[in-house]
């Protein structure tokens, strides 16, 4: 079944938020960022600012009719800045105007005089400072200390990885419109109704009832909009409410990026030891996170690249500490991964160092080390493990021995073109690792004339949640897909719902769905079942008619549900669903935080020229664990869309700050991400049907975030190809590998330095803008 | 939105969809603000306001040679003047009843996901099926290389790319919009736009042009990015379809370039194919085509970015530029015309009015190398062209110029100088980079540090002579 969208999608038709069409008498708002990344604000001059035509009003953190504060962990961001500035483009201002030009013209008139402090971009310096998120944590498994003696090969280093812009294609946005008796209803572009929700509370005073947020769809969101939605919505909220009028505020590209925190750039040192077989006996890893200016979701960030800095690998001793380390960015935040996938490039980099130091593919030690069913994980749960199967059917269905032998040959023969090959397997534990947030909600409608109206906690941003919970709807009921709407996200509606994240909206929304839906059948079986006077379980719905003891009966679906009403059976239920089994203790780091698992293997293939130090990816072959996938239209799109954004991740999208903490790549000219022209010529996916039971909806594992670690290849295959061009120079393991970074390390010399961050020196941009 | 207290603007007429619109409105504001703001049709997308996402792509019909022609934009860098007497099609006027083929090819395989880039897609899908481009795979592909998508990787839109090309396999030598439209790949009423463009055009008067105006427009693809708040209001002299600045002509051996001309224009001439083998190549490295469907030539030039493709394309060929003052005109060569960061040999009343080079002789080579972090539709951390006329395996001739290496595009006349008269040997090649490095002054940016730059521009020297001596030994 195609994506429940696409036929209004590919028309045009299909309503985001700069769609909905105005109510009378909305006006525009814009938002005065800090032009420094750390000071005192001195003086706020609005005076210019406010006389400009056509500007309502311009509010500051004085007109907070609540608390002037949106952090949701730890309650350290401010909505608007009060007297520090935290990191440029931090909200000090919002102005509100009759029209969008008027509003950004007085944006530009307001003037800031800012006492500059100083400025922390690196996480390694705010760590040595003391200036920590929340304090360190540290995994556990075994005892690294007394394992060391027992390592042949020990092997340290450093690697980094970089940020990475959601570029959602709709940029942030809300419109906020009073409504009767002080209340206000939202339109949002947010992952998480409930937190726009509770935001849009403490900064206006009014209790979480009297605030509706409403969602119909977004254009894009990868973790960007799961809690950085909550700022556009709390300032659209908080003019509204003290206005008396509609207010929205859908920001220009340029404000989205600077404004708004990215993927977590991460810095770690580790250190690995293998015995004369080349298992990996001890890890020890310290990792260093690059905050931003609050806490934002970076505690929970931290947590998960805790949770899989083993990835897909069996480890007896390990040892694993993370800082959330608070610099003057933008708060950094979810994306596609939450902080696996630089746990997993840090191993990765471990793995890569220890192999090209023994002068071994690093297929072998990754190899020797797949997780087997029953390990343990350094935080307590058991593994049900695929990675050996999926790692296996990938190496012999791409007949990996071939690929390496023609990229030894094509490397012997050409010069100035160099192939690399990496292997890259993944394991990634599904559920949100906060346990509480395992719950969800749905409430499930059927009218009288048959059709039936779906509402829950999902978001749907192009994921195809909504699509497989209408899968699970016309399942149970057995009727057409035409037959079910599945309604807008709304707080009234569903309330206290767990964002869309952690790839399990499908899993926990689709399961309350089928509680929900389950719940309506058996009373309208019970129904037919009394009336029969045979069994309940005799009862069954099939192709939208009644079937008793496996006979088709005349009764079809719309005079089921008209008797079922005329004989007052409940044809609404509201169901909940809280994922069993699931548990964990921070104070121990230890636990079963996971529902399960999902795994995978990719092999990818680049090559590399090596006169321009320009690449392309020629092929990502991947063999991938999907339970038992329910919809291999969405499953595909969702794997072939998750390779590029990592291959992206890995490759050319590099987000620049400079020393002052200016974001220097600013718009699209700037940062780039995956054109059509630049991804792999070829994506091969593999569809692994997995036997074991899971917890997953239908059994189709949870499909969001897996794959775009599969991209983490691309960086290893790159230095793969650098290396059999020179392999006696230093080339640090420092993603993304731009091709900036390929040039350099294909003609780079034997020193080995501390690695440079790539910083503006100077004033203008080679365009000026 | 606001209301502009403006006196007597100058009427625009154009038809939008299947309907003739006309407004008052300031000929500055960008097409997409007006359709989706003040026509109220939302289905073309704001994604970037710069031209680098392509979820703003609409198609712009025109007369041309009494033949009626499409081409791809971005909505959000054309001003209302620039479709003054056309046809504007957006994502609402390819709708039909049920889907078109192209919207089915998305829908079938699965081409969308949150969907908030797709119109941009089927709109340039369909600038394909209109055009005149062979029905390859390839080409349609071709035809979304300025469309951006953060959700599927692309591989679904391939394959519907790839059932698009099907679709116009049986064109054959049909006019596209006939075809289009007898084959319901397109709403049948396109077929009748032809005759309503030619009555538009005779109504119109043609004079759009304020008498005061003080900004000069061409494509707008650069000033709309530097200064989109600016131009909204602003009485601008739209330079686009001023038929005095089109047209690529052919004079004993110069090539003559409107200033008007687009990137496009250059790409498709025949001039310029025979001349330049590799044009298509050089062409695909540079932004995308609904950018190049109107970046003008001579905007490249004027808006003296130091890494203007086409003025390091132009600079090697070593062209001359007609600077006009009304009856009064000038030449000077292009390697004349930067004298500072942004600071041009032109006064404020110049304009530039064409281009002109010597075309290769049978014995010059030409390359043209570009390295950006994306190949495609990226900005470059630094360009180089090379025209080189080799005689035996001496360098008669040579003219290397280099971008993204100082305040301004320039020649490398050092070099050059050092080349000239030598053969080409790897220790020539070596001392000729030296000299290089003595001549320019990168700079660290969001594009590239110094030291990146100084080592590219050296892998590009090596680059086009590889070349150079490829093509010669053919």
């Amino acid at each position: 079944m195609k994506n429940i969208d696409a036929y209004t999608h590919v028309r045009g038709e299909s309503i985001y938020l700069d769609d909905i069409p105005l109510i009378q008498g909305t006006l525009f708002g814009a938002s005065f960022g800090s032009p420094m990344a750390h000071g005192t604000i001195v003086n706020l001059d609005l005076s210019e600012a406010a006389a400009m035509p056509g500007v309502v009003r311009i509010f500051t953190y004085k007109d907070i009719t609540g608390e002037n504060q949106i952090g949701g962990i730890v309650p350290d961001e401010p909505l608007l800045s009060d007297q520090e500035v935290h990191f440029c483009g931090m909200p000090v201002a919002f102005v509100v105007a009759e029209s969008i030009d008027a509003a950004r013209a007085a944006v530009k008139k307001i003037k800031a005089t800012i006492e500059p402090l100083r400025v922390i971009t690196d996480p390694r310096e705010a760590q040595a400072l003391g200036e920590l998120i929340i304090p360190p944590r540290t995994f556990q498994l075994g005892n690294t200390n007394e394992a060391w003696s027992q390592c042949k090969h020990i092997f340290e280093g450093r690697a980094d990885t970089n940020g990475q812009e959601h570029l959602y294609i709709e940029t942030q946005g809300a419109y906020a419109v009073p409504q009767e008796y002080q209340a206000i209803k939202i339109y949002s572009s947010t992952q998480g109704p409930t937190a726009v929700q509770r935001a849009v509370s403490r900064v206006t005073g009014l209790p979480m009832h009297q605030v509706e947020v409403e969602v119909n769809r977004l254009g894009g969101g990868f973790g960007g909009k799961e809690d950085q939605a909550n700022t556009w919505a709390a300032l659209c909220a908080l003019a509204a409410h003290l206005l008396k009028r509609p207010v929205k505020y859908s920001l220009h590209r340029m404000e989205d990026m600077a404004m708004t925190g990215k993927r977590h750039p991460y810095s770690a040192d580790f250190r690995i030891g293998l015995n004369e077989e080349l298992k990996i006996v001890a890890y020890e890893v310290t990792f260093y996170q690059n905050a931003g200016a609050a806490a934002d979701l970076s505690p929970a960030v931290m947590e998960r690249t805790l949770f899989h800095c083993t990835n897909s690998y069996f480890i007896p001793n390990v040892k694993a500490t993370a800082y959330s380390c608070r610099t003057h960015l933008p708060p950094n935040t979810a994306f596609r991964g939450f902080g696996g996938p630089q746990g997993m490039f840090m191993i990765e980099s471990a793995i890569a160092k220890a192999a090209e130091t023994l002068g071994i593919e690093a297929s072998v030690i990754q190899e020797r080390n797949l997780l087997q069913t029953g390990d343990e994980f350094p935080y307590g749960q058991k593994a049900q493990s695929e990675a050996p199967e999926c790692w296996h059917k990938a190496t012999e269905l791409y007949h990996l021995t071939d690929l390496r032998k023609e990229t030894t040959v094509f490397n012997a023969a050409n010069k100035w073109y160099k192939k690399g090959l990496a292997c890259m397997p993944v394991c990634f534990g599904i559920s949100f690792t906060k346990t509480l947030m395992n719950q969800a909600r749905s409430l499930v409608h059927v009218y009288t004339d048959g059709s039936v109206g779906i509402t829950t906690g999902a978001v749907e941003m192009g994921q195809g949640v909504n699509t497989k919970i209408l899968q699970v709807a016309a399942k149970v009921f057995s009727i057409q897909p035409d037959k079910i709407k599945i309604h807008t996200t709304n707080t009234f509606k569903i309330a206290n719902t767990s964002p869309s994240a952690a790839s399990a909206t499908a899993d926990l929304n689709g399961k309350a769905t089928l509680l929900a839906c389950t719940a309506i059948a058996n009373r309208l079986k019970k129904m037919v079942a009394e009336e029969l006077s045979v069994a309940e379980d005799a009862i069954t719905l099939q192709d939208e008619f009644v079937w008793v003891n496996g006979q088709k009966t005349d009764r079809d679906w719309k005079s089921l549900v008209m008797a079922g009403h005329i004989k007052r059976i409940g044809l609404s239920e509201h169901a909940h669903y809280a994922t069993p089994e699931i548990h964990f203790d921070a104070t121990k780091e230890k636990g079963h935080p996971f529902a399960y698992h999902v795994y995978g293997t990719a092999i990818l293939g680049v090559t590399v020229d090596c006169i321009r130090g320009t690449y392309t990816v020629d092929t990502v072959k991947v063999v991938h664990d999907f339970g038992s996938s329910m919809n291999t239209a969405v499953d595909l799109g969702q794997i072939e869309g998750g390779i590029v954004q990592g291959i992206g991740w890995m490759t050319m999208e590099e987000v620049v700050y400079d020393k002052e903490g200016r974001l220097r790549s600013n718009a699209l000219s700037t940062y780039k991400v995956p054109d059509i022209y630049s991804v792999p010529k070829e994506i091969a996916i593999d569809f692994l049907q997995t036997p074991h039971d899971n917890l997953a909806i239908f059994r189709s594992k949870a499909v969001g975030e897996p794959p775009l670690m599969y991209g983490i290849g691309a960086y290893f295959a790159l230095r793969n190809a650098v290396r059999a061009f020179n392999n006696k120079g230093y080339f640090p393991f420092d993603a993304p590998m731009t091709p900036e970074k390929v040039l350099m390390a294909l003609y780079a010399t034997q020193q080995e330095g501390i690695i440079q961050p790539h910083e503006e020196t100077s004033k203008h941009l080679a365009v000026d803008k | 939105m606001v209301t502009l207290k403006k006196p007597a603007l100058p009427l625009i007429k154009f038809i939008l969809n299947n309907n003739e619109v006309s407004t008052s409105l300031p000929a500055g504001m960008v097409l997409l603000d007006f359709v989706r703001y003040h026509q109220h049709l939302t289905g073309t997308k704001v994604g970037c306001n710069e031209g680098d996402c392509g979820a703003c792509t609409m198609l712009v019909g025109e007369l041309r040679d009494n033949a009626l022609r499409y081409r791809s934009l971005t909505s959000c860098l054309t001003p209302l003047g620039n479709v003054h007497g056309k046809h504007v099609v957006t994502i609402e006027g390819l709708n039909m009843e049920g889907l078109n083929p192209i919207q089915q090819a998305m829908f079938d395989e699965s081409a969308t996901q949150c969907g908030f880039c797709t119109p941009g897609f089927v709109v340039s899908l369909a600038g394909f099926c209109l055009s005149e481009k062979n029905a390859t795979t390839q080409n349609a592909i071709a035809a979304v290389d300025g469309n951006i998508c953060r959700c599927t990787g692309y591989k679904s839109i391939e394959r519907a790319a790839a059932k698009v090309a099907q679709l116009m396999q049986a064109r054959q030598n049909t006019e596209p919009v006939a075809f289009v439209s007898e084959n319901r790949i397109l709403p049948d009423w396109f077929s009748g736009i032809k005759q309503r463009l030619q009555i538009l055009r005779t109504a119109l008067n043609g004079q759009l042009h304020p008498t005061d105006a003080v900004e000069w427009v061409g494509g707008g693809t650069d000033v709309y990015v530097q200064k989109h708040d600016t131009l909204k209001d602003a009485p601008i002299r739209f330079l686009f379809d001023d038929t005095n600045l089109k047209g690529i002509n052919q004079q004993g051996n110069r090539c003559i370039i409107g200033a008007a001309a687009t990137v496009t224009d250059l790409a498709e001439s025949p001039i310029m194919q025979q001349h330049f083998p590799h044009l298509a190549d050089h062409i695909k490295l540079i932004s995308s085509t609904p950018i190049r469907n109107i970046a003008t030539i001579g905007g490249n030039l004027i808006n003296a970015s130091p890494i203007g493709d086409l003025t390091i394309f132009l600079l090697a060929l070593d062209a001359a530029l007609i600077l006009r003052n009304n009856d009064q005109q000038r030449e000077i060569p292009l390697r004349q015309l930067y004298k500072g960061y942004k600071k041009l040999d032109r006064q404020a009343d110049e304009q530039l009015a064409s281009v002109s080079f010597e075309l290769p002789r049978h014995n010059t080579y030409f390359s043209f190398e570009k390295v950006s972090k994306r190949t495609n539709l990226d900005i470059a951390s630094v360009n180089s062209a090379c025209c080189c006329t080799l005689q035996g395996d001496h360098i008669h001739d040579i003219r290397i110029s280099a971008g993204g290496v100082a305040p301004i595009p320039r020649l490398l006349e050092q070099t050059n100088t050092f080349l000239k008269g030598r053969s080409v040997t790897d220790t020539t090649i070596g001392q000729a980079i030296a000299i290089a490095q003595t001549e320019i002054a990168p700079i660290s940016d969001a594009r590239g540090t110094a030291d990146y730059k100084r080592l590219l521009l050296a892998q590009l020297i090596k680059a086009h002579f590889m070349t150079v001596l490829q093509h010669a030994e053919h």
